[in-house]
């Protein structure tokens, strides 16, 4: 390796969104993104997409997402290691698209490959007569950014139900993460130690 | 009767015979049983009752409720149970015939039935199965049963006369229970018949019972159902046999009228014979028995089971055991307490579990091994601590920070190798044991040739000889028998009688005998020496002779026998002497010897003789009288055997004696005159080389130096060091002379040196383990000796060469015998001490340590260990108090004392005296501070963290310092230098640059407090939720329905808001949609002399022919009809991006454009804190359009975007004050509708939700809350301020802020008739002082209200300010004025001033000190919240909030809702305002200074901005300008004259000239140079361009400095 000290390491996730279980609700379709802190960058790849809207079929019980994903980010700090933030839409009675679930999980630290099960949840309304008029009106509340999910400042405010489970997988490399310092791994800890040979203290 | 009482008694019965029997063995009871039942079939007197022959039955026991004779588990009187037995007899008697015929007939169907479990073969058998098998089982049985039974009947012909009997349920339990024990079927075939009476009885009851089983599976017949189906028909008279077998059972016990019921019942057993007999025919009665199996409820007695339990369980007493129980016999209990030994306390136990424990145990274990010698169970002290760990807490005060101060280490990484250290970072643990080891030699070795052998014999002899020669206890013995004969001869001296003689004689008797002694010990060293100095020369010859046969030499060996010479006559002297003090010495011993040998011989001779005598005497008496006595002849019996003569000892004789001791004399002694040998070996001899060597030596020389040797060092097992591998030497010499430092931790336990040998390339071997003793703590490095420790190995090594081997055997000798088996061997030289530490400690661990070993080292790292010490100063004191009090060591309770006492006296140890909380804190401080510190990284990560508005948005902050650039801090670090250095570069004079600083400062602090704030969240922050829609709501979409697609008035419809987290460059734009003017000024007819043909004329914007002094806006412009004069068009410039429409023409155009102008908030940041502060203006120039485009300027209008402004969506009309033509009334003038805003649309900021303290009273504040509520409810839109909070950060209630103020004397002086022209001048020196928005200031997050003083002091503010100056300055001049919250365009929210003239109100506008009548309509003001008086606050409260349709009349409550009102008086507050305004006059010299000065940076600018063109300046037009504007100052704008226009005419005559003054209030450099910027002057480009520019300053009190730039551009006409 020519770079002796590269001064960003690289963090690859691809993988895919695979199936979202939401026994009460069908025709979803799911947004992912990535949240991350202001010493990350992407660099290549989608930090964004959305599915196509899937419909369960009778066998299978669960809306299979099959979304994937891959992106390739930057950093230099691994403060804001990179959050995905999902989201699922789904119509309701109505029609009207609303919101069937947020969820967020960081991307795994040490490379491999990871299959995460999310927990998903909606806010709730904020009294009976909202939630009759959220139903009846098709606006359910929402978070005004799907972001927030991936924050934990301010969350005591909200309320919220769980509302299904989201499978994604992940495989995950990384590039220079040792060469910067950052030991994320049980497997990498292996090589470092070494080679000093068990020789006394002679003065 | 009841069924279930007469079963009771049934069972009573029962039980009573249990009762009986209890105590009986229960093999026994059946035998007994069985007996009782055979004698039935003789004298059928046997009772049937008690049916239960099995005993103790757990499933049949007496209820509580039977008779109370049956109840008591006493047993019975022994009278009841026979007597009964006999009773009952007589009425069963018939039927036992029948019974004992029956198993015959039965047995052939029961065998059949269930032949492997050979139960009776009886058809009662089925039943037993009904408690064992299921439901179907049963029945399956009970199918074949009647079958086989319908088969016996027919086989059988004649129906048997046997009654067929239902059988007592106890029979059937005792079956079920104990249907497989063999032995008693035979017994049970037999009692089968005498229950069955009984048992046909009872099978109706318990099948009644039964019923609600629920075994019982659907489709099956319950039993009762099975039973009424087979029996019911056919045994009618249940009741009455129940009846008659109650009675019976009541009999038995009354045993009184059993005859008269004994009758009836034969009777009616004979009838129920006939009709079985009958059904027995039929078959059915079979069935029926085999089909319904009933028995009663289990149930057992309580009693009975205590019975049982009792007999089965063993429960120990609750009651305290007697002391003499637990200890052995004639012991008495024994207080190790009383005797005064420490035992811990016990645990606690309560009282009756320790009873029970102790009971138990006696019966259990009775050997009483738990018992101690108190009689208590043996216990260990209570573990549980009575004091808790954490230490107290300690009073502050003292200067605990020097000793907590946390030190920074470095991180070392995890060292594998540092296991025997224990934190090194640990002071206390240095402890450092030296081991030096200096060499080894083999005794012997597989490769020692046979001459090494012999060599390492010789040299292993010679060091014992050495060492022996050492001692010299050949010497020293002799010496002391020198010694001891020289006692004794004075000992004999009689000369020296001081001692009785009897202690001088035992003296002299223990000196000879030690004498005796000494001498012995000395000839066996003598010896000793002497056979090893032959055996030194034995072997020395030995190996000569094994030189010349090999005819090589392996060693260096040389023995040197020195002879000394001796001093022939005075060693022979000496010999003799001692040869005769020997011979003397013995010569004694021998006489004494000799003569206790002569006294023993002298009485053996006397009793010899006196026998002899007697013998002879009896010899006479035989010869005299042989008939005499036998008794005699008894008598002498014994000494009949002659004891013999004893010999008498021979003296001894000297010479024989001298000739022992001369002998061994001369056998262990050097004779005298011999000369002493000195051996004296020495490695001078020569080795063979290889080449005159035999091939086999020369492989093994080969051999050996292929071999190397290392030793491993290892500390309490775990290997620490290991030295170099050396070669072996010839000599089988190792030397390695190294010291190894082992810096310990820990107590060693051993230590232990492994030698390895390697051969070649080979993997090293273990020869052996060599344990070396651990030093004294006396022995330091330097004082220790080097020791030599032997090792050896058990390893058997055979070689093909000269080797000798190991473990083999091997010979010198030729013939091979003589063998010899050697093992490899050897010794290690070494020396082990204690280092000694750089002050002359020595490096020791404490004896604590010693005593507690390894425990304790890891104790010392806890600091708990360490509690005991913080309070206490000195540990001398300690020890010593606690050895006076004799504090008992053993005490586990002492035991963290004496340890701390144990430590503090052994003076090594490190004993922190304060207590850490988090000690681990600092292993996890991953840098320290100051590192953190030098780190820029680190710098910048927490800048970034702390949102220092230079760092808020950086990203990607570099992975290493080196590439963070220096000067990112630069603005950082300046702007915190700054923070105190007054800078004045920027604001020329220094008074401003004072005020900025302070008003950064408020600003910080303001941000600091709302960055806090802004963390605080709001679910509306979170979650987007659809308001609940009341029904107006509701209303007005039903309404929206109906609403025109496109209405004739279309109105703006909101749209969605957009938080800025998502937003980025390039989202967000500013719209301007420009939709008309008015009154755009037309071009005047050019004077005479520049008429010109061509359209290429300049345009002269000139004002508009006004009339003066009036504030109408009926004004129009008149312009020559049918033609334009003017062409405009709109141009908006933003953030130096500009815009612009069409041309229009006309002075009332109408664009209906839109321009986009992007928008960039600061640094990439769109939070809305950061947009929040963006201050740029938005500039919108109108120009007319004229040939060659040169752009001239109609007018600018200035609004600053307050982040307020951000989400305006409201349709606003925009007036435009004319620049150029600003000399005249500034209330009429052109108009410009417009609509800006920004897309998407932004959420604005909040305010900060923080309430904020007061100083006012609370009821006024609950008041000004419920006030603010009640409006708020009315008129949502509407604002109503009755707090406001003051630049500290108070609530002050918002009257406190009107008082009248005195305005400048100067402004007074001016007009002192017109009033009017006062007030106008006051407004005017209002809106001179610079506007600067608290939204910017402060971010959006509050309205701070600053008094006139602090206003007119920081000469900076925002609408209210100058609103409450203005108001202030008013009611000082005797107006009525109030002030009027409301909304105008363009500000928005805002503070206007009201006033009463005479007959109308005017509106007054503080920013630009215009004012207008109520019924403007181009007034600004659009709405009126509420009026603000010195004294009160007024809500409006009317319909309509325009000040158009309004009335100002407060004193009307319908219009106007009072805040101060009957029922709360006004409380008299008093003003925050001070008393009076001081102003001082502002410095001329400096405002002429401040005006060169901003003079100069402009023309500089103008340069800057023209980079590729020459700027010329027209000096002459600049001076004229100059001297113009002055003019405009005095008459503030109102008239310029026409004269100085025509002047200015005539003087620049030959160019077209185009310009306009700029007239501003003073506040800063830059604002002024933006508005030079965006007249766009300097954009002319046409070639021969020449420039003016002058700058007048009129200063006013207070440093209010009124500013005046004129910029033109003169383009040569000709």
């Amino acid at each position: 390796m020519a770079a002796a000290s590269p001064s960003v390491f690289l963090l690859m996730v691809n993988g895919q969104v695979e199936s979202a279980q939401f026994p009460e609700y069908d025709d979803l379709y799911c947004k992912y993104c990535f949240v991350y802190g202001q010493d990350w960058a992407p660099t290549a790849g989608l930090e964004e997409g959305i599915s196509q809207i899937t419909c369960k079929s009778q066998d299978v019980r669960q809306a299979l997402v099959w979304l994937p994903i891959d992106v390739t980010f930057k950093s230099t700090n691994p403060f804001g290691w990179p959050q995905m933030v999902l989201s699922v839409y789904g119509p309701d009675v109505f029609g009207n698209d609303v919101v069937r679930g947020y969820g967020a999980v960081h991307v795994p630290f040490s490379p491999g490959r990871y299959r995460k099960t999310i927990p998903m949840f909606v806010p709730e309304s904020t009294s009976k007569l909202q939630k009759f008029t959220s139903w009846f009106m098709g606006r359910r509340p929402e978070y005004t950014d799907p972001k927030v999910v991936a924050q934990g400042e301010g969350r005591e405010v909200t309320r919220v139900r769980s509302q299904g489970f989201v499978t994604v997988v992940f495989n995950v490399v990384t590039k220079d993460m040792r060469k910067l310092g950052y030991d994320t791994g049980p497997t990498d800890t292996q090589a470092t130690w070494g080679t000093s040979p068990a020789q006394g203290l002679p003065h | 009767m009841n069924p279930k009482e007469e079963k009771v008694k049934i069972i009573a019965e029962e039980f009573t015979e249990n009762e009986e029997d209890a105590a009986v063995g229960r093999r026994k009871k059946k035998v007994q049983r069985q007996q009782r039942k055979k004698q039935p079939q003789t004298n059928s007197g046997l009772p049937v009752l008690p049916t239960s022959p099995q005993g103790p039955h757990p499933g049949l026991g007496a209820s509580p409720t039977c008779s109370a004779s049956s109840l008591p588990s006493v047993p019975l009187p022994p009278t009841a149970g026979p007597e009964e037995m006999v009773s009952e007899t007589p009425h069963l008697g018939p039927q036992q015939e029948p019974g004992q015929e029956e198993p015959k007939t039965h047995l052939l169907s029961t065998t059949a039935r269930r032949g492997p479990r050979s139960l009776p073969p009886i058809p009662s058998a089925s039943r037993t199965g009904f408690a064992e098998f299921s439901m179907r089982e049963r029945m399956r049985e009970k199918l074949q049963a009647a079958r086989s039974k319908a088969e016996s009947a027919l086989l059988q012909e004649i129906p048997t006369p046997r009654p067929r009997r239902l059988r007592s349920p106890s029979e059937r339990e005792s079956e079920t229970e104990f249907g497989t024990e063999p032995g008693k079927e035979v017994r049970r075939t037999q009692q089968d018949d005498d229950s069955q009476n009984y048992s046909k009885v009872k099978f109706r009851d318990s099948g009644r019972k039964i019923k609600s089983k629920p075994q019982v599976p659907p489709g099956f017949p319950s039993p009762e159902e099975a039973y009424n189906f087979f029996t019911f028909n056919f045994d009618p008279e249940p009741e009455e046999e129940r009846s008659e077998e109650e009675k019976a059972g009541a009999k038995t016990r009354g045993g009184a009228d059993q005859e008269a019921g004994a009758p009836g019942q034969q009777d009616e057993e004979e009838l129920l014979d006939g009709r079985e007999a009958e059904d027995l025919l039929l078959g059915l009665e079979h069935m029926a028995d085999d089909f319904v199996a009933i028995r009663p409820a289990e149930y057992e007695s309580v009693h009975h089971w205590l019975q049982k339990e009792k007999e089965m369980l063993f429960v120990p007493s609750r009651l305290t055991v007697p002391t003499y129980k637990k200890l052995p016999e004639n012991v008495q209990p024994r207080f190790l307490e009383d005797e005064g030994l420490y035992i811990g306390a016990r645990p606690e136990v309560a009282r009756t579990t320790g009873n029970i424990m102790e009971n138990r145990l006696l019966v259990q274990e009775p050997e009483r091994g738990w018992f101690g010698d108190d009689g208590r169970i043996l216990a260990l002290p209570s573990p549980i601590k009575p004091f808790p760990s954490r230490p107290p807490v300690l009073p502050r005060g003292q200067s605990t920070a020097a000793e907590l101060e946390t030190l920074y280490k470095k991180a070392v990484k995890y060292v594998h190798r540092s296991q025997h250290m224990i934190g090194s970072g640990d002071p206390s643990g240095n402890f450092q044991v030296d081991i030096d080891i200096s060499g080894l030699i083999f005794t012997h070795h597989p490769c020692f040739s046979r001459e090494h052998v012999l060599a390492a014999k010789l040299a292993q002899l010679y060091d014992q000889y050495l060492a022996r020669h050492q001692r010299n206890k050949a010497k020293f013995l002799t010496d002391k028998l020198h010694a001891l004969r020289n006692a004794v001869q004075t000992g004999l001296n009689p000369e020296k009688p001081q001692q009785s003689l009897e202690t001088t004689q035992k003296t002299i008797k223990e000196y000879k005998a030690e004498i005796w002694q000494t001498r012995r010990l000395r000839d066996a060293e003598q010896e000793k020496d002497r056979t090893l100095l032959k055996t030194i020369i034995k072997v020395w010859k030995e190996m000569k002779s094994l030189r010349e046969f090999q005819r090589f030499t392996n060693t260096p060996l040389k023995l040197v026998l020195r002879k000394e010479k001796v001093d022939q006559k005075a060693d022979e002297e000496a010999f003799e002497a001692e040869i005769q003090a020997e011979i003397s010495e013995l010569l004694e011993e021998h006489r004494e010897e000799y003569e206790q040998k002569m006294e023993e011989y002298r009485a053996a001779h006397q009793q010899w003789k006196a026998w002899k005598r007697a013998q002879r005497a009896r010899k006479k008496k035989k010869k005299h009288a042989t008939e005499e006595p036998p008794d005699e002849e008894t008598e002498e019996a014994p000494p009949e055997e002659d004891p013999g003569k004893p010999v008498p000892p021979e003296p001894t004789d000297r010479a024989v004696l001298e000739q022992q001791v001369r002998e061994r004399a001369a056998q262990s002694r050097r004779r005298p005159g011999e000369p002493t040998l000195v051996p004296e070996l020495s490695l001078a001899g020569s080795v063979t080389p290889n080449d005159q060597c035999p091939r086999v030596e020369v492989l093994r020389r080969e051999d050996v130096r292929r071999r190397s040797v290392y030793l491993k060092v290892l500390f309490n097992n775990k290997e620490v060091s290991r030295t170099v591998s050396r070669q072996l030497g010839a000599d089988f010499r190792v030397h390695f002379g190294q010291i190894f430092n082992l810096q310990i931790f820990n107590w060693p336990e051993s230590l232990t040196l492994q030698v390895y040998e390697t051969v070649g390339h080979s993997s090293a071997t273990l020869l052996a383990e060599v344990f070396l003793p651990i030093p004294e703590t006396t022995v330091v490095t330097g004082r220790a000796p080097i020791e030599e420790v032997e090792f050896s190995s058990n390893q058997h090594v055979t070689l093909d060469h000269e080797g000798v081997g190991s473990g083999v055997p091997f010979s010198f000798e030729a013939d091979g015998s003589n063998q010899l088996i050697l093992m490899t061997s050897g010794k290690v030289s070494h020396s082990v001490a204690w280092a000694i530490g750089e002050n002359g400690i020595p490096l020791i661990p404490p004896l604590s340590q010693q005593n507690i070993g390894f425990r304790s080292a890891l104790k010392r790292a806890d600091a708990i260990s360490s509690i005991g010490t913080s309070g206490l100063a000195d540990m001398k004191k300690l020890a010593k108090w606690a050895t006076e009090s004799k504090l008992d060591p053993n005490d586990p309770n002492n035991a963290p004392l004496m340890q701390l006492i144990s430590v503090a006296t052994s003076g090594e140890s490190y004993v922190p005296d304060f207590f850490r909380l988090e000690q681990l804190q600092q292993e996890f401080n991953f840098v320290s501070d100051e590192e953190l510190n030098r780190s820029k990284r680190f710098r910048l990560l927490q800048l970034r963290n702390q949102e220092v508005p230079e760092f808020r948005n950086y990203k990607q902050i570099p992975v290493y310092d080196r590439e963070i650039m220096e000067k990112v801090f630069q603005d950082y670090e300046k702007r915190l230098r700054d923070r105190n250095v007054i800078e004045t570069k920027d604001h020329i004079d220094t008074h401003r640059a004072t005020v900025a600083k302070y008003l950064q400062q408020v600003r910080e602090s303001v941000i600091n407090r709302f960055l806090i704030a802004k963390h605080h969240f709001l679910l509306t922050d979170l979650v987007v939720e659809e308001e609940v829609p009341n029904i107006s709501i509701l209303g007005l979409s039903l309404f929206k329905l109906a609403e025109q697609k496109r209405p004739l008035r279309p109105r703006r419809k909101g749209r969605k808001k957009v938080t800025a987290q998502s937003l980025s460059d390039g989202d967000v734009k500013l719209l301007v949609n420009i939709i008309r003017a008015y009154d755009i000024p037309v071009r005047t007819p050019t004077p005479s002399k520049f008429q010109q043909p061509s359209r290429s004329s300049r345009t002269f914007v000139e004002k508009h022919a006004a009339s003066p002094s009036t504030h109408s806006p009926t004004h129009s412009a008149d312009y020559p009809l049918g033609q334009v004069l003017v062409r405009p068009f709109v141009e908006v410039s933003f953030q130096r991006t500009i815009c612009h429409t069409t041309t229009a023409e006309g002075p009332n155009p109408s664009w209906n454009e839109e321009l986009e102008l992007p928008f960039r908030a600061p640094n990439g940041d769109y939070s809305t804190a950061s947009l929040q502060s963006v201050k740029d203006d938005v500039f919108i120039n109108i120009f007319d359009e004229v040939l060659y485009d040169v752009l001239e300027i109609d007018g600018t209008f200035k609004i600053d975007i307050p982040p307020v402004l951000l989400g305006y969506s409201k349709e606003r009309s925009m007036m435009i004050e004319r620049g150029f033509d600003s000399v005249r009334s500034l209330s009429e003038g052109s108009y410009i509708t417009l609509f800006i805003t920004m897309e998407p649309q932004l959420v604005p900021g909040e305010s900060v939700r923080e309430k904020f303290d007061s100083q006012e009273d609370e009821k006024l504040l609950q008041a000004t809350e419920k006030f603010q509520a009640e409006c708020a409810l009315k008129f949502p839109n509407r604002q109503c301020l009755t707090t406001v909070i003051d630049i500290s950060g108070k609530t002050v209630f918002i009257t406190r802020y009107l008082r009248p103020l005195n305005p400048p004397e100067e402004l007074l002086t001016v007009y002192p008739s017109n009033p009017q022209a006062t007030a106008e001048l006051v407004a005017r020196y209002v809106s001179l002082i610079p506007f600067l928005p608290d939204t910017v200031s402060f971010a959006g997050i509050c309205d701070l209200w600053s008094t006139s003083d602090q206003f007119l002091d920081l000469l900076a503010g925002d609408e209210e300010e100058h609103a409450v100056l203005l108001c202030n300055y008013f009611l000082s001049l005797g107006k009525k004025a109030w002030l009027v919250m409301g909304s105008a365009i363009p500000e928005g929210p805002t503070a206007y001033v009201l006033t009463w003239e005479q007959n109308h109100y005017l509106i007054w506008n503080p920013c630009s000190g215009h004012f207008y009548g109520q019924f403007d309509t181009f007034c600004p003001l659009k709405s009126v919240g509420c009026l603000i008086g010195p004294d009160n606050v007024w809500f409006n409260i009317q319909q309509y909030d325009s000040p158009l349709r309004i009335n100002f009349d407060v004193t009307k409550p319908k219009l106007w809702k009072s805040f101060f009102s009957r029922s709360l008086p006004y409380p008299g507050l008093s003003s925050v305002q001070p008393e009076e305004l001081i102003y001082q006059c502002t410095d001329k010299a400096a405002a002429a200074e401040l005006q060169d000065r901003i003079e100069k940076i402009l023309k500089e600018k103008i340069m800057d901005w023209r980079p590729r063109h020459l700027t010329r300046w027209n000096r002459y037009c600049t001076s004229t300008l100059r001297h113009f504007l002055p003019l405009l100052e005095r008459s503030q704008g109102e008239d310029v004259e026409d004269d100085h226009r025509a002047e200015l005419l005539k003087q620049l005559g030959d160019y077209r000239f185009s310009g306009f003054p700029l007239h501003m209030a003073y506040s800063e450099v830059k604002p002024l140079i933006e508005a030079v910027y965006s007249t766009g002057v300097h954009n002319i480009d046409v070639p021969n361009v020449e420039f003016a520019l002058a700058v007048y300053i009129h200063p006013y009190p207070k440093n209010v400095l009124s500013v005046w730039i004129y910029v033109a551009s003169l383009i040569r006409s000709r």
